[in-house]
């Protein structure tokens, strides 16, 4: 197994100047993706300003190899755009992308190509994410004929065994000439899984890997990938809806909200202690498992606001329950609250 | 006597060039004025069938057997005849999706105004303006029935969804997974809402989903389904703490908890094949503490305690799970 | 370290559809016996075609019997006005014919699927400036047209080809590139691409193999409507004279007064054939475009509501 799986890792980005710290495996710097929302001729006539939606509108964070990191957050909270981004599928406004010391933003697609093997995305849909023309055999063999990974048939026919093996479909033999649908959702995301894995990337996006899995799979999925990170120090930025499984698996959190991160730290202060008036009411409204505990859910009222109307000051206010005057005016960075319980937990409020 | 009696429902779908699929197998529940419970299940378990077979909505090239009693009178006897003057006036519902479910061509006052004319409730002028009281109710301001679907948010058309099923002002409302595709910021509103409406209107409620915290918080009493059968049913307290099937247990240990502890497992296999009849316990194969006689000796659904229900032979044990 | 398998080989979804590639146009002869009948009348009139100069009975340049002799035993279906078999006329007529359809269809389909996916796939102006192209050519009334090139190129087999090639492109364009734009949107060939997959490798590789049942549906549609525009122009004049296909039969017959004669065995045949033709290509192909639309997928005449099923000799719990 080691020699085919040196092989298939790629040299790792020569870092300039030996002395400096080592290199994060992911550097995502004031990264701003807008949209240009599409107007019609007659305000295109008039010259009314064009407006933009801010999908993501400024957001740092750092990742280290081997560490699994959530961003969570609801729907027009810009965690898909993000990764988006990250993938390359869609441009950047503005900010940088550092994968391993590189800046992939905005990167165009040939030079963006051959990094691709250190980066690869797991999808949403397992319905969806597979050709459903493809044994998969050859779902799994298809991103090694791209890159070019493996000389011969039999050669990559192992790789491909492997990589199912290691995702928990065993024997692997049996599955290879399966067509997609004689598989059932977990299945078909665990050969998503091998897809991805047989490229030996350095960073993994989850796009909600398990929210479109019945109850009783996901934690096999969520497992799997736990243990991949460990074992092949693999970087996983998993997006989610579902604050308990980032409570549960992912070793930091960061909390969205229209565009920004709000809330940043290890997942088990920000779940336990959290500071940022939205993280409290988004843990609040989360439904517990045992029906005697009965919770007080903060909710909102409202919904998220459209990300083209981006209030002004802190862009929570409106909703939030403890805003005060001053909110209105001044936008919030992230920085260490008075209350945090650790030295990299960070949130962006006025007031803490 | 309670609201909703259903004893032996069974649901059978012919599809073309294929097998006889039994979906919901031998169902029996009550429901009681104003209590909400909730049916709960993965996918493929038949809780949607069955909540549809409930009102008589199934789709074409399907057979039922059993009886649904509202008030004491089977609705079902007399099949779809009988079925559609009980539809929307005395048992409404939320469909899955249902902000999709909107009409898109019709402003939402009219579709909620709709039913109230097929039902001689409310005719033109004074139907509108119950719409409107309606909406107000689920939390929309009445003005905005003269809206298309298309400018309510996404929480809105289920608010509008919901407005419309109380339309006639049923004594019992199904929602079927009314909060799954929504934020769960929206989706507390909305579970706040249907708990607030039920305790207003004097409403029973029937909410089906997957989502176990969901039905836990919300429901006073459930049934887990499993395989077209209910396998375990009582308070959802009794259920999580005291849990009498295995299927129950594990489904409760796969769902994580916020601050939970313990550690999150999932349920190896797959369940079983509703186009064949097979022996025994159809959870059988997944379960982790079978017994010998669960191979062949189907389990009956059986009071183990005074309202708690499971079908699964450790329950004849001394010591049982 | 390998984690246990969670799930079993076979999941309970999922069992109808067949597990070849090839298993689709397997199924679709399967359910539906138009389909058969369909493609059974093609393949006999392609080997007829085929084989029509080894087995002609007579030969088509020398005649054989006397102007508009009727049935008889030696000839089958009588002669014509020139004294030629008609029999030996079909045969070989058909196969002049079937060859203009089969090539012009070619042409159609090269060119309509290729600006089909060319658009679908990279929208932005290639799709603007090609859709443009299609609208102009897709209004022009295609006799008209035929006529004026007719006129200007003079009449020969080879433009008759081109100009039915040319015309007919344009809805299986539009079908392809619809075809190609719902493709793109799905999950595996996004994932294709952002996995660094190239342009021609998502097209070859994802996008061909969902558009080729369209295309070939479409394609036998097009192959009667080729064969049709085909009879339409040799009947107007438009063609080659001394071209032997169905369509010139038919107008030879027609201009040589073969109806106030009688001789019905010089038109009937052939506008059967013809008719055939048209009738099996459509079969085929509307059972395989059909069978692409799954709403479609029950007899509608099988259809009835929900019944009542009485458990007779049963308890209610012991099913």
């Amino acid at each position: 197994m080691s020699e085919s799986r040196e092989e298939v890792r790629p040299a790792p980005a020569v870092v300039a100047g030996a002395t400096a710290p080592e290199v994060p495996l992911l550097d995502v710097a004031d990264l701003t993706t807008y949209y240009q929302v599409r107007r019609p001729l007659t305000e295109r006539l008039t010259r009314t300003p064009q407006a933009w939606v801010h999908a993501v509108d400024g957001i740092s964070f750092r990742m280290a190899r081997g560490e699994m990191m959530a961003l969570v957050g609801e729907s027009g909270c810009g965690k898909t755009t993000t990764a988006q981004t990250i993938l390359g599928m869609v441009k950047p406004t503005s900010g940088a992308i550092r994968l391993n010391g590189t800046d992939i933003a905005g990167m165009d697609e040939r030079r963006l190509r051959p990094l691709r093997r250190t980066l690869q995305m797991i999808y949403q849909d397992p319905y969806e994410s597979l050709d459903p023309r493809f044994r998969v055999r050859e779902s799994v063999e298809e991103p090694m004929l791209v890159h070019g990974i493996g000389r011969s048939r039999a050669q990559r026919e192992t790789l491909a065994v492997e990589a199912l093996e290691r995702s928990g479909l065993a024997p692997a033999r049996l599955f290879l000439d399966r067509f997609p649908h004689e598989l059932s959702g977990g299945q078909r995301q665990r050969v998503a899984i091998a897809a991805a894995l047989v490229l030996g990337p350095d960073l993994l996006l989850a796009d909600e890997p398990v929210s479109m899995l019945d109850v009783s799979v996901r934690a096999g999925v969520l497992s799997l990938l736990d243990s991949l990170r460990r074992s092949d120090d693999m970087g996983i930025l998993m997006i989610t809806h579902d604050l308990s499984t980032a409570a549960r698996f992912a070793d930091r959190i960061a909390v969205m909200y229209l565009g920004r991160i709000v809330e940043h730290g290890p997942a088990a202060d920000v779940v336990r202690n959290p500071q940022h008036p939205y993280t409290k009411a988004l843990l609040s409204v989360v439904p517990k498992r045992d029906p005697r505990e009965r919770s007080t859910p903060q909710i909102l009222t409202g919904e998220t606001p459209n990300p083209v109307n981006v209030p002004a000051g802190c862009r929570f206010h409106p909703r939030c329950p403890v805003a005060e005057e001053r909110c209105k005016l001044e936008d919030p960075q992230l920085r260490l609250p008075a209350a945090a319980t650790s030295p990299s937990h960070q949130a962006a409020c006025l007031l803490i | 006597m309670s609201l909703l009696e259903v004893s032996g429902l069974h649901v059978w779908f012919e599809p073309p060039s294929a097998a006889e699929v039994h979906a919901v197998q031998g169902v029996d529940f009550a429901l009681d004025e104003g209590e909400r419970f909730g049916l709960v299940g993965e996918s493929g378990c038949g809780k949607t069938t069955t909540i549809l077979a409930l009102m008589g909505l199934l789709p074409p090239n399907s057979y039922v057997a059993g009886e649904v009693r509202l008030g004491g009178q089977n609705i079902l006897a007399g099949g779809e005849d009988s079925v559609r003057a009980y539809r929307w006036k005395d048992i409404a519902m939320v469909f899955q999706g249902a902000m999709n479910a909107l009409n898109p061509v019709k402003k939402v006052g009219w579709q909620i105004a709709e039913p109230m004319a097929f039902h001689g409730i409310a005719q033109g002028a004074a139907a509108r303006k119950r719409a409107g009281e309606l909406l107000e109710m689920v939390g929309i301001p009445a003005a905005s029935g003269e809206r298309y679907p298309h400018e309510f948010s996404g929480g809105m058309r289920q608010r509008a969804a919901i407005a419309m099923a109380l339309a006639c002002e049923p004594k019992i409302l199904l929602a079927d997974e009314p909060t799954t595709a929504l934020d769960v910021m929206v989706q507390a509103q909305i579970l706040e809402l249907l708990t607030r409406l039920c305790a207003d209107l004097g409403l029973a409620l029937i909410l089906v989903t997957h989502d176990l915290p969901v039905v836990a918080q919300v429901c006073e009493r459930a049934a887990v389904m499993y395989a077209g059968e209910i396998v375990e049913a009582g308070a959802t307290e009794a259920l999580y703490h005291s849990p009498r099937h295995p299927y129950t247990r594990l489904l409760f240990a796969a769902t994580p908890d916020l601050y939970g502890r313990d550690a999150m497992i999932s349920i190896p296999g797959a369940p079983p094949r509703l186009d064949t009849t097979a022996a025994g316990c159809p959870f059988r194969p997944r379960c982790d503490v079978p017994l010998a006689r669960c191979a062949d000796d189907h389990p009956e659904l059986r009071l183990v305690e005074p309202g708690h229900q499971a079908a699964c032979h450790r329950n004849e044990l001394v010591g049982a799970l | 370290m390998t984690l246990p398998l969670q799930d079993p080989l076979l999941s309970a979804e999922g069992k109808g559809q067949p597990s070849r590639r090839t298993g689709f146009f397997r199924s679709v002869l399967r359910e539906r016996k138009s389909a058969v009948i369909g493609l059974a009348i093609i393949i006999f009139f392609v080997v007829l075609a085929i084989i029509a100069p080894y087995i002609a009975p007579y030969s088509v340049t020398t005649p054989s019997c006397a102007v508009y002799a009727p049935p008889s035993l030696q000839h089958w279906l009588g002669c014509d006005d020139g004294g030629f078999d008609m029999v030996s006329l079909l045969m070989v007529g058909g196969r002049i014919s079937m060859i203009v359809g089969f090539a012009a269809t070619l042409v159609a389909m090269v060119i309509g699927g290729g600006v089909g996916i060319l658009s679908g796939y990279f929208g932005g102006w290639i799709d603007v400036s090609l859709m443009r192209v299609t609208d102009y050519l897709l209004v022009i009334p295609d006799l008209v047209f035929m006529m004026v090139i007719a006129d200007l190129w003079g009449a020969s087999l080879f433009h008759v080809i081109m100009v039915i090639g040319i015309l007919e492109w344009t809805s299986t364009a539009r079908i392809i590139r619809a075809q190609v734009m719902s493709v793109r949107e799905r999950a595996y060939v996004k994932r294709a691409r952002g996995m660094g997959s190239g342009n021609f490798r998502i097209v070859w590789r994802h996008i061909m193999p969902q558009v080729g049942p369209l295309l070939i549906a479409n394609t036998v549609l097009t192959i009667a409507i080729a064969i049709y525009l085909e009879t339409a122009l040799a009947f107007l004049g438009l063609e080659d004279p001394t071209a032997v296909t169905w369509g010139t039969i038919l107008e030879n017959a027609f201009q040589r007064t073969a109806i106030s004669s009688g001789a019905w065995w010089a038109i009937v045949p052939a506008g059967f054939a013809i008719a055939a033709v048209i009738v099996g290509c459509f079969l085929f192909g509307q059972a395989v475009e059909d069978a692409l639309n799954p709403r479609l997928r029950v007899a509608h005449l099988a259809i009835r509501p929900w019944r009542l099923r009485p458990l007779v000799g049963r308890g209610p719990g012991a099913i």
